[in-house]
């Protein structure tokens, strides 16, 4: 099926985002279908977590239209943007869990704030078990996120971005100032988060051993645990890497053009695998 | 455009209520030590120096009647006031501004709550209450305060000055000294909640709103208090 004749989860047109003159996003355009994994990598500063932050409607785009399941959010008040939204699943870069709640608070706030979710109130606490058991973080309700390390912090984050059971997640570097065991536990559990709920996911990481990871593994729910894809060439066609660079977006297209690109900004961050 | 959208949402849903007692708790109750104990003190140091000025008159036993208009037209409201931008517009900026500078303001927009409505309008109505409820405590302990001094100190009998200090305030007075405080609320709650949101560049940047918001919070009242002095004093209210 030829990409044009589906629609898009989210699709840039043009955006260009500024911040007091200094431009954060130039002149970007990209699809991102049902199902789909996209991989964004850059460094830092070119603008990765502006592009997700504009795809939720938390920035909002100078020029351009940004369209979410097919609806035009540059234009949309913030109390229209809720119910966008609600169909998105968030993990910000620090975590961002609200210090101020304990981690059973923290993931049932989307339960019960989203204006579009209608969640019964004797749902709520069941539903934040099971994510949490799910991101294996069961027997911390009751913990507040600076008990936490880093890693139980981050699956407490992901925990609260995907207890809504969003059809969108986007990801913001998942990995970044773990140490590479926790790291790879982190990637596994957004393959099998992925994989699961068959959502589409933009990952935005600096590291392109997590997109490697994202594209040729697979969650294998009877060993409960990563597997090479079977069928590695359909998971790859699945898989789209992005790289970012100073607001542009230079290079969009599957492993094997990343692996053989001959652009030395790229092939900085192919050669750092593992 | 801060004020205009916290304003707007007292009287939309959904209304987040138990922040609202959080926050009157943390203002009002946390506040009344200093309150009181500044109350006090300044009330006493208004009855010794207006004793020694009066006595030139021959007239100590006006005290009473000066202690009870400087406390509830000036005193009271603005001393009030700073103690509550000291401790809370500083409280709200840090506050705000440490969830800004970690993402948990987008984060709570990207969760389906608006951070105003959330936020900004708790703070705003539980300083709009509690504040003239503190200043009307200030005043009173203030008088109480030069109570202290006029018995013990210059030995007014305490009929005599319970009296002066009733027969002083008139209607005006009454509505000046609660108008004030309603004012500053607004300045109090609404300059903390601004520094913090609009905090950027990290941690340094939460020092930067914290001050700015004590300091602009400190100097929009004083302008203020002129203001609405000047309003009531050109309405004949002596």
């Amino acid at each position: 099926m030829p990409p044009e004749t589906r629609t898009a989860v989210l699709r840039f047109e043009n955006v260009t985002v500024s911040f007091d003159g200094d431009l954060a996003l130039r002149d970007i355009s990209f699809a991102a279908f049902e199902g789909e994994s996209r991989i964004i990598l850059g460094a830092a500063g070119s603008g990765k977590t502006v592009l997700l932050k504009t795809a939720m409607g938390l920035t909002k785009p100078e020029s351009g239209k940004v369209f979410v399941f097919g609806q035009d959010i540059s234009t949309l008040s913030e109390k229209r943007l809720f119910d966008i939204r609600g169909k998105i699943g968030m993990l910000f870069q620090e975590s961002a869990l609200f210090d101020s709640l304990n981690i059973e608070e923290n993931v049932a706030y989307p339960l019960l704030n989203q204006p579009s979710i209608h969640c019964p109130k004797a749902d709520v606490l069941p539903r934040v078990k099971q994510t949490l058991e799910f991101v294996e973080l069961g027997g911390t309700l009751e913990k507040f996120p600076s008990e936490l390390s880093g890693g139980m912090r981050r699956r407490a984050a992901i925990a609260r971005a995907v207890v809504t059971e969003p059809p969108l997640q986007m990801y913001d570097s998942p990995t970044a100032g773990l140490d590479p065991i926790t790291a790879h536990t982190i990637m596994a559990l957004l393959i099998k988060e992925r994989d699961v709920s068959q959502a589409t996911t933009l990952l935005v990481t600096h590291r392109f051993q997590d997109g490697n990871l994202m594209a040729n593994f697979r969650y294998n729910s009877e060993q409960g645990a990563l597997e090479p894809a079977r069928n590695g060439a359909q998971q790859k066609s699945r898989t789209t890497f992005m790289v970012m660079k100073e607001g542009r977006l230079i290079f969009e297209s599957d492993q094997d053009a990343i692996e053989s690109s001959n652009d030395p900004y790229i092939t900085k961050f192919v050669k750092q695998r593992v | 455009m801060l004020a205009g959208k916290a304003l707007k949402n007292i009287f939309r849903r959904p209304h987040y209520g138990d922040d609202i007692i959080l926050q009157m708790d943390a203002i009002g109750v946390g506040s009344l030590p200093i309150v009181v104990m500044i109350g006090f003190f300044s009330g006493a140091v208004i009855a010794l120096q207006m004793s020694r000025a009066l006595s030139q008159y021959g007239q100590v036993g006006k005290t009473g009647t000066l202690v009870s208009l400087t406390l509830v037209r000036e005193l009271g409201p603005v001393l009030t006031a700073i103690m509550v931008a000291g401790r809370n517009s500083t409280g709200m900026a840090s506050e705000l501004g440490s969830m800004k500078v970690t993402e948990q303001i987008d984060a709570m927009r990207a969760l389906g709550t608006d951070p105003i409505q959330k936020l900004v309008t708790p703070r705003l109505i539980a300083t709009c209450v509690m504040l003239p409820l503190l200043t009307i405590i200030g005043d009173f302990v203030g008088m109480v305060g030069g109570f202290m001094i006029a018995k013990f100190v210059l030995s007014i009998e305490s009929r005599q000055y319970w009296t002066s200090v009733w027969r002083a305030l008139e209607w005006n007075d009454v509505t000046q000294g609660l108008l004030k405080p309603l004012v500053f609320a607004l300045v109090v709650s609404l300059m903390g909640c601004y520094q913090g949101l609009k905090t950027t560049g990290g941690t340094q940047g939460v020092g930067r709103s914290t001050t700015q918001a004590m300091v602009l919070a400190t100097v929009l009242i004083f302008v203020l208090d002129l203001l609405i002095t000047d309003v009531f004093v050109s309405q004949g209210g002596s």
